[in-house]
């Protein structure tokens, strides 16, 4: 026996299980030290995570690897465990507990955390040898050993205890069948498409089903032989394992006089009718509900703990629950309400039976209050943490059943970052996951997005997941990051891009040193970041006027050409439409070959690629190319890159209009123009799509009647679809309405943002309002573009190779050698 | 043994921008900042090799156009949390002419 000062306040906890437990360990965290702490535990074992144990009898996990806290945790904390000694009596006059082995234990606080038994039906033959329950270490212990000794088992119950121990036999080698009451599987946590699904994926993996089968007896002499069921059907084994569901085990309360319904009542500090004893975990009742699973008794453990260490915390309040099954490779996740309850509720589902995908939200008042999940469980966090917010779906409602990567994370929920395994990525551009952002944050001590994109390169890249570092960030703080609801352009200022823009036109700024001058930069010329998008802002602003900073240009825009790893560059002549002839293919080859370049490749916006041309070699290229009449195709530029065709009425049988020829006309119309970011367009000759227009910024599908015209999509990083903005009947009709958009996407959109970014931001209507509707601001739109146009419309190939523009870019200032 | 070598006139090096300059063994770049101050270093970005040269110049710093890493120009040295240092060469100004030492026993210039 540990040395109990008697001052200190006596806690004996009855059950050593992980309600139990977990409160005692939130109590040492806040009091350590106060209590003088005494556990019984009916299983003569240390502390272990029960719901483990499905993976213990599937092989997965070890034994050992369940225990939550070893003895040596019991020592160091002065905690005296009498495990095996279950408490058979409690005298809550006399403040005592009694055991089984006659112990008297006298307390001032008792907590109970018995946990639940399980369920036994009026079946005859349950007390036969081979039969077992699936609760505790010893139930694993006698299911591992038949399954190491007999070929078949029978699982009483199909809901999700039942279901882990059969999946668990079955990895053990048995033949496993699982007899279930109702018509579908887990049907307290799926719906009955989802439980099919389940039942059928489970049916290929070789387990056997009786549902609707009801057991009359367990039958066999001396030892389980077999099932009957009231249907006559008999179903022979050598194990039957009972999983029909558990109960609170209350008798303990109810004999000392407490509260009880179905299990212990208690309040919201969890105390129950008697003051001096509390009650935590499956055995308690709080406001008339029962719980199963783990999440609510961690919160449990919590007010508990603050109550028995005298703090003022926060009541117990009911969470959302969530269940997911332990199957290897079965997903499936269940949350709130399974159906719709009356016509005030909605159903939003997807199905697909050929990949076993199966989804289903409920909706309530524009609150997402059901979400049942088979095959694809990615976004199970993100509409549970919606569930728990109570949050305002309606804005989402249309690509909410899509998950949270096609609805967007706009709205104030995120996924749950704590529950989230420490290797799922978070940066798939960088491939950084969750585990190494936090580790740099605790390491180095970061608090910004900023620093923890320094560190770890996370959303450095594509930026798509900047929301997801923002949550994981705030977790790791244990709290909210401030974010600025307009991002900065740059450190250089705190002014945001659209803030900038309309300063440019406010004030008349006509040089990028103004700007910042009048903005208050803090840096005079400005970094890398902003130095881009201030030019492009002021060409875009002063077309004619505003004299081009090469030096505020990326390398690639400055050299006309991409730059490579090893610092060569990439050259691609442009080919109108995806058309080219024999003296144009000619003149690449002997460019080719002329300059010893290594690699020639098609690229995917119809035109040939020249990879690994030194620097000093590329006028010298462009002036050969430029006499066969090649020129640059800009494929390094934020600007008009290609217009990709099929070969339309032409040659194709399908072909309704001259796809190839409207291409070239666009692009004719189109390039040399400097845009946020880059641009592509494609044009199909019927909608069969060869051209792939519906993942262009631009897309044309000609039809029989005319041609409809697409805007917004991108093949990128993160594929979005066009949106239809118009369908118009002549090609002169394409070409305004196209360039209105470019007009309305150079002057209204963010430097780098594409137009599928500003296009979801501003949304459709508001395209279709400018471009649509508004038919005199189109035509405003289409004569600023040109005239616009009128001062790039020059090929800077040719500039470089016989006018002498930028002569020192391409030489270096010595030789020495 | 290094040796001061006259690569050229500080006009020839735009402002904000860079030149290289090829030596036996190395490719220099000379970069001039917004107040006219000259620096070298040697045109490989401590990171993957990336021309430095060919970076955006702000302050007295390039950005390596490879992948956006931001190094100091007057020690080479890369901005945390950034690690990494990019040769410096000794470089001056006199009478409107920019100086490189450059180790070289027998250098030959042309320009």
């Amino acid at each position: 026996m540990n040395m109990i000062s008697r001052d200190k306040p006596r806690l004996v906890v009855v059950g050593n299980g992980m309600a139990g437990m977990r409160t005692v360990e939130e109590l040492l965290k806040r009091a350590p030290g106060r209590h003088a702490i005494t556990v019984f535990g009916a299983e003569p074992h240390v502390n272990y995570n029960r719901i483990l144990l499905s993976s213990v009898l599937a092989g997965e996990k070890a034994m050992d690897d369940i225990v939550i806290n070893p003895r040596a945790w019991y020592d160091d904390n002065a905690i005296t465990l009498h495990a095996g000694d279950p408490v058979v009596a409690i005298d809550p006059a006399a403040k005592t507990v009694t055991s089984a082995g006659g112990r008297v234990e006298p307390y001032d606080q008792l907590l109970l955390a018995t946990g639940s038994k399980p369920l036994v039906p009026p079946i005859p033959g349950l007390d036969l040898p081979g039969v077992c329950a699936f609760r505790d270490i010893h139930d694993v212990e006698t299911m591992i050993e038949a399954a190491e000794n007999h070929r078949r088992a029978v699982v009483i119950g199909g809901g999700l205890l039942g279901l882990e121990a059969a999946w668990g036999l079955a990895r053990r080698g048995m033949s496993v069948a699982v007899v279930h009451l109702m018509a579908t599987l887990m049907e307290r946590q799926l719906d009955a498409a989802a439980g099919q699904l389940l039942q059928r994926d489970l049916d290929k993996r070789g387990l056997a089903f009786f549902t609707e089968g009801q057991t009359e007896e367990v039958y066999g002499e001396g030892h389980v032989a077999g099932v009957r069921l009231t249907d006559g059907r008999e179903i022979p084994a050598d194990l039957v394992v009972m999983a029909i569901g558990i109960r609170p085990e209350v008798s303990l309360a109810k004999k000392a006089g407490l509260g009880v319904n179905r299990g212990i009542v208690v309040g919201d500090d969890l105390r129950t009718t008697d003051d001096s004893i509390y009650a935590v975990g499956e055995c308690a009742e709080h406001r008339g509900q029962v719980f199963g699973l783990v999440a609510p008794l961690w919160d449990m453990a919590k007010v508990c703990a603050d109550s028995l260490a005298g703090l003022d915390g926060p009541p117990f309040v009911t969470p959302s629950v969530s269940t997911r099954l332990k199957i290897t490779g079965i997903d499936v996740f269940s949350a709130g309400i399974l159906a719709a309850a009356d016509d005030g509720d909605d159903e939003i589902t997807f199905a697909d039976a050929a990949t076993g995908v199966y989804k289903k939200l409920v909706v309530r008042d524009d609150r997402l209050v059901g979400t049942v999940l088979y095959g694809d469980v990615g976004d199970a966090a993100w509409y549970f943490q919606l569930m728990q917010d109570k949050a305002d779906i309606g804005a989402l409602r249309p690509q909410l059943i899509f998950g949270q990567a096609f609805a967007g994370s706009t709205i104030g929920a995120g996924p749950d970052i704590g529950a989230m395994p420490d290797d799922t990525q978070i940066c798939g551009c960088n491939g950084v996951c969750k585990g190494a952002i936090i580790a740099a944050i605790k390491e180095k001590g970061l608090t910004s997005l900023d620093e923890v994109r320094a560190h770890t390169k996370a959303s450095a890249s594509c930026g798509s997941c900047t929301g997801l570092v923002q949550q994981v960030l705030a977790y790791a703080l244990g709290g909210k990051v401030d974010v600025q609801a307009v991002p900065a352009i740059c450190k250089c200022t705190d002014l945001g891009h659209d803030a900038v823009r309309d300063a440019i036109r406010a004030k008349s700024l006509k040089t990028q040193a103004n700007v910042r001058a009048a903005l208050g930069w803090r840096n005079e010329d400005g970094c890398a970041k902003c130095r881009p998008a201030l030019n492009y802002y002021l060409l875009c602003a002063w077309p004619g006027e505003y004299v081009d900073d090469k030096y505020s240009r990326f390398i690639n825009e400055r050299a006309h050409a991409n730059i490579q790893k090893d610092g060569t560059y990439s050259v691609v002549p442009r080919m109108w439409g995806g058309l080219t002839n024999p003296a144009e293919l000619r003149a690449i080859a002997d460019v080719a070959e002329k300059y010893a370049i290594p690699t020639v490749k098609v690229t995917g916006g119809q035109r040939i690629d020249l990879l690994g041309v030194k620097k000093e070699d590329l006028p010298k290229v462009w002036g050969d190319l430029n006499k066969a009449g090649l020129v640059s195709g800009h494929a390094y530029a934020k600007g008009l890159r290609t217009v990709k065709t099929c070969v339309g009425s032409e040659w194709c049988r399908f072909g309704t209009q001259d796809s190839t020829g409207l291409g070239i006309k666009l692009e004719k119309l189109l390039w040399g123009s400097w845009t946020p970011h880059k641009v592509k367009l494609a044009v199909s000759g019927c909608p069969r799509n060869c051209a792939e227009a519906s993942i262009k910024d631009v897309g044309v599908v000609c039809t029989e009647a005319g041609y409809d015209i697409l805007i917004g999509g991108n093949g990128g990083i993160e594929v979005r679809v066009t949106d239809l903005l118009v369908q118009v009947k002549t090609e002169e009709e394409v070409l305004e309405y196209a360039a209105a958009f470019l007009q309305l996407y150079r002057e209204e959109a963010r430097y780098l943002d594409r137009t599928a970014h500003w296009v979801a931001r501003v949304g459709l209507d508001y395209c279709r309002a400018r471009i649509v509707d508004d038919a005199d601001n189109r035509r405003a739109l289409y004569r600023r573009f040109l005239e616009s146009q009128r001062f790039v419309q020059n090929d800077p190939w040719a500039e470089r190779a016989s006018q002498g523009v930028d002569a020192l870019e391409f030489q270096p200032l010595a030789t020495v050698v | 043994m290094a040796r001061w070598i006259d690569i050229g006139r500080l006009e020839d090096i735009p402002r904000l921008g860079a030149r290289t300059v090829v030596t036996a063994a190395d490719e220099i770049a000379v970069f001039r900042t917004g107040d006219d101050q000259v620096f070298a270093l040697k045109n490989r970005c401590p990171h993957k090799g990336g021309p430095l040269s060919e970076g955006i110049v702000h302050g007295h710093k390039v950005t390596c156009p490879l992948h956006n890493w931001v190094i100091e120009l007057e020690s080479g040295a890369a901005v945390a949390p950034d690690v990494g240092c990019a040769p410096r060469i000794p470089v001056k100004i006199e009478d409107g002419l920019v100086w490189l030492a450059i180790e070289d026993r027998e250098p030959v210039l042309s320009t």
